[in-house]
């Protein structure tokens, strides 16, 4: 019995540890290595043979270097910088195209209901490297948003959207969009619908009731769409790279480049760890939402 | 009080259109009889033919499939442990390192994730190749059958557990003719979820995998990279129409065990 | 059968209790949901831990099945000690209060599940379930699964199963909870009825006092988790031992004040200023001093003038009417501001009633009626 537990908790316990918190820590350890010309490229690497001496030789080595350059150089500034901008705008934006969808379908007929809840899933189970791919044919400059918009003569030059950081925008909302629309839609459906004839009935007009009972009501679903949009958004890779072009700086993208182009490995430890700590406050605020809501719920 | 109203019928249809419009030019270009993606002319297969062709995609997907397979399981198999200690396992030492750890790869990027277990295989000498991708995939896949499962867990009677345990089962035979038929459901679209996640991922699969295996994601990625090609069109409509069978295939099922619960219910108010 | 001879084998000190409580205490960390508690149930008893929710009746029941280990002293079932044996080990079964039917499993599955466990062939099981099934008149429903099948039949299906297994003794966690009120008389007398065929004994946990009363052959009143009095139903109801169990069992009218023992073993009560002590028996214990008075409302006579027979008799103002159908309960107020309840069967029509709102009326009851119990 107690053999048995021991098991159920080890394996995946230890499989965790192994493959989750070691990596972490290595990813630490090298971030304060420096970059060298060899395999693997930095020193100094940990040798165990030396005993204390090879320990303390290793330790001596570490430094906070990669930082200090990191902070020195203001193209990571300017990555960060805009990561955020370019999560926050994508956030927001998605919000806006969300909450009407998220809205509407909680006001469909019943029957309905399962029905549009598939249509939103359903994107969610296909690639989300072929639904950003999708986007390359429509934004490109002869692609069928700019041949569509020449035929009907609103515009008379091609647009430049691929490429730009409007490309990314359009990226982050269409493949994130369910992330917004489920969790607004869970606590619109569950709105009673006779609170909204109360404020009616109180002196309200339909609009007003909206906006002093809907919206009230329909926020912690907001803000879990809000955080599931924008966590992953701040370290995305695959839109910028794909829709944004050289032009646009994402940090996951910085980070990608340094360590599969310019192989400097303890830079590109040292940008994942500083993304780290930028996630780290919207992620334990995303907690704290989720545990109020819960508790809100009795 | 219910009406139609213009402005949710709007807010539906222009929803549904942009998330759905992009996929359908990119199903129906794919039987366009041109090099250039977005210039039709006239219907073809010839890309399915293309594509079916390519030794390189074929081996790429075959990679994918197995490493979805193996890892899919491997991680359902760890989740729904991990999910039974979370929910069942009292307390033990380190319980909220665990509980972290299970929930932090949920929201970790894929970069940090990627790039550290590349470290680790670098730093104990692991040649990287199916196995490595495996191993990272059923990593951050387990995380997410657990939450699964988990939500499964918690919604389930302790006391049909304990009445097994009173009937004489040993506890391991209490899980298994009890528990385990009752959260299969969970169980099931863990690892549906897991194998999805592991079909469709590009960023760990790329740090994992090094120079000998590819996986179907990096090798569009790769050809992405150099422009659409109505290759790639053909390979996602392909994609595509498989998740849409799975997906309405699924929701079929549920609807039909919905309708026979609703006739159950019937069934036991007349024999009341 | 010798039906002369009254089933009571707590009152043979010959006999050996199945199940012996020695020194038993349960503590959750901090919280002590058992004092330290002594108990014997006997063979063929139908046992009731009566209580309101929180006094550890349950955690005690759990640890006779096994799901919970007391902290302290010593369990004895059948002479054995059951320290550090698992609930599959035990040769007692349990019926839980949701029933926990396996839902993927038919009815017939559900009580062959504990039969599987051991080692008898296919036919015995079949027959084995085929006699339960008839037992619990459930032949028709072996088929269905656990959600075609309605709440009184749920709730058979667990008593079979948990019977199937022949245990020395059946555990039941609020068994008739679930079961709207007149299904659930009904049951009461067919789980007696059972009880009674199979000679099993049983332990069952319950809230309701009414169905404690109504199925068991003793009841042991819990609160806090201390046991408060162990005894037949009648001597519950007759004979409280303090006014917890009074109060909780059925309705009770309560009057405080200053105790003295008389000299023909009565005790008088002293209850308010210039007003006669009123006399009633002495309840265990009694040493006179601070103490409580207390009469079921059926024992109180309501009369419209004063009865001349009577010792015990208070003036008072009707203040309410609560009319039950078979019975009557008269609110009645006395000068000092204390009410007392009266309760008259209904034998005649309603029309022809003696009393009303605001009438002055006299309440009298013998000097055995009621009791004096120490506070």
């Amino acid at each position: 019995m107690n053999f048995a537990r021991r098991t159920l908790i080890g394996i995946p316990y230890i499989w965790l540890l192994l493959l989750f918190l070691v990596p972490f820590g290595i990813i630490f350890k090298i971030s304060l290595s420096d970059y060298a010309v060899s395999i693997p490229p930095y020193t100094p690497t940990l040798d165990l043979a030396q005993g204390w001496a090879g320990l303390r030789d290793f330790l001596s080595q570490l430094d906070f270097e990669n930082y200090i350059w990191l902070s020195e150089d203001d193209l990571y500034w300017k990555a960060y910088l805009s990561s955020v901008k370019i999560a926050c705008i994508s956030t927001l934006l998605t919000l806006l195209v969300g909450f009407p969808v998220a809205y509407g379908m909680a006001k469909s007929a019943p029957e309905w209901r399962p029905m549009l809840m598939m249509l939103i899933i359903l994107p969610f189970w296909t690639s989300f490297l072929i639904r950003v791919y999708a986007w390359i044919g429509i934004l490109s400059n002869e692609g069928f948003l700019n041949q569509f918009l020449l035929w009907t003569g609103v515009i008379s030059d091609p647009l430049q959207i691929m490429n730009t950081s409007t490309a990314v925008y359009i990226g982050i909302v269409y493949t994130y969009l369910p992330f917004m629309i489920l969790p607004i839609y869970a606590t619109l459906e569950r709105l009673d619908g006779s609170l909204l004839e109360a404020a009616i009935d109180l002196g309200c007009s339909r609009t007003k009731a909206f906006w002093l009972v809907t919206v009230p009501l329909s926020r912690a679903g907001v803000i879990a769409g809000c955080f599931l949009v924008f966590i992953p958004a701040l370290g995305e890779i695959v839109i910028p790279s794909l829709l944004g072009g050289s032009g646009t700086l994402m940090i996951g993208k910085v980070l990608w480049e340094e360590f599969f182009s310019n192989r400097d490995w303890p830079v590109a430890s040292a940008v994942a760890i500083i993304l780290l700590l930028l996630l780290v406050v919207p992620i334990m605020l995303f907690q704290r939402n989720q545990e109020k809501a819960q508790e809100a719920e009795g | 009080m219910k009406q139609f109203s213009w402005f949710n019928a709007t807010a539906l249809t222009l929803g549904f259109a942009f998330l759905y419009i992009p996929m359908i030019i990119l199903v129906v270009f794919s039987f366009n009889d041109n090099r250039l993606v977005t210039v039709w002319a006239g219907f073809s297969t010839r890309w399915y033919v293309e594509l079916f062709q390519d030794e390189a995609f074929l081996d790429a997907a075959w990679v994918t499939l197995r490493v979805a397979f193996s890892s899919s399981t491997i991680a359902t198999v760890l989740g729904t442990m991990a999910a039974y200690v979370m929910v069942n396992g009292g307390k033990f030492f380190g319980r909220t390192l665990f509980s972290g750890m299970i929930y932090a790869p949920l929201v970790m990027p894929e970069v940090i994730t990627g790039l550290s277990l590349l470290l680790l295989f670098i730093a104990i000498g692991l040649d990287r190749g199916v196995i490595t991708i495996v191993l990272a995939h059923t990593t951050f896949a387990m995380c997410y059958v657990s939450v699964v499962v988990s939500s499964r867990l918690v919604n389930f009677d302790r006391s049909l557990e304990e009445a097994a345990l009173d009937l004489g089962c040993t506890p391991f035979q209490a899980f298994k003719l009890v528990t385990l038929p009752l959260i299969a459901p969970a169980v099931i679209s863990g690892w549906l979820l897991a194998f999805t996640l592991s079909l469709d991922d590009l960023v760990i699969a790329s740090f994992t995998a090094g120079p000998s295996a590819t996986t179907l994601p990096m090798k569009i990625w790769s050809s992405v990279r150099l422009g659409v090609s109505p290759k790639i069109n053909a390979l996602s409509t392909i994609l595509i129409l498989l998740v849409t069978i799975g997906v309405i295939a699924a929701s079929i099922t549920s609807k039909r065990s919905i309708a026979r619960a609703l006739r159950d219910e019937q069934m036991a108010d007349q024999s009341a | 059968m010798t039906a002369a001879v009254e089933f009571a084998p707590w009152t043979d000190p010959t006999e050996t209790p199945l199940i012996r409580f020695e020194r038993v205490v349960k503590r959750f960390g901090d919280f002590t949901a058992i004092e330290p508690l002594n108990l014997s149930i006997y063979r063929k008893e139908f046992f009731a831990l009566l209580g309101p929710s929180g006094c550890g009746k349950t955690t005690l029941m759990r640890m006779l099945a096994g799901f919970e280990a007391p902290s302290e002293g010593t369990i004895t079932i059948g002479g054995r000690d059951m320290a550090g044996i698992p609930p599959n080990k035990r040769e007692v079964n349990m019926m839980f209060q949701s029933y926990a039917l396996f839902p993927h499993l038919s009815v017939w599955d559900n009580i062959a599940f504990g039969l599987k466990r051991g080692d008898m062939s296919k036919e015995e099981i079949a027959a084995r379930v085929d006699d339960m099934l008839r037992l619990t008149r459930l032949d028709r429903f072996a088929k269905r699964k656990p959600h075609q099948i309605s709440g009184g039949q749920k709730q058979r299906v667990a008593l079979a199963r948990a019977l199937a297994k022949a245990p020395k003794l059946l555990l039941l966690d609020e068994p008739l909870g679930a079961l709207d009120k007149k299904l659930r008389q009904d049951t009461q007398f067919e789980l007696m009825d059972i009880q009674e065929k199979t000679e099993t004994t049983f332990v069952i946990v319950t809230h309701d006092q009414e169905e404690a009363m109504t199925v068991a052959s003793r009841v042991a009143v819990m609160d806090n988790g201390k046991i408060v009095q162990v005894d037949t139903p009648p001597k519950i109801y007759e004979t409280p031992n303090s006014t917890y169990v009074a109060d909780f069992i059925g309705d009770v009218n309560l009057l405080h004040g200053r105790a003295e023992i008389r000299a023909d073993g009565l005790a008088s009560l002293a209850w308010a200023e210039g007003a006669t002590p009123i006399k009633g028996t002495a309840g265990e214990g009694l040493q006179g001093g601070e103490a409580s008075f207390v009469i079921r409302p059926e024992k109180v006579t309501i009369t419209a003038s004063k009865p001349k027979d009577r010792t015990n008799v208070v003036k008072g103002k009707i203040l309410d009417i609560a009319y039950l159908g078979n019975l009557s309960t008269y609110h009645v107020e006395l000068p000092g501001g204390q009410v007392l309840k009266a309760q008259t069967a209904n034998n005649r029509r309603l029309s022809r009633r003696d009393f009303t709102w605001e009438d002055e009326v006299y309440l009298s009851w013998t000097d055995t009626a009621g009791l004096v119990l120490a506070r």
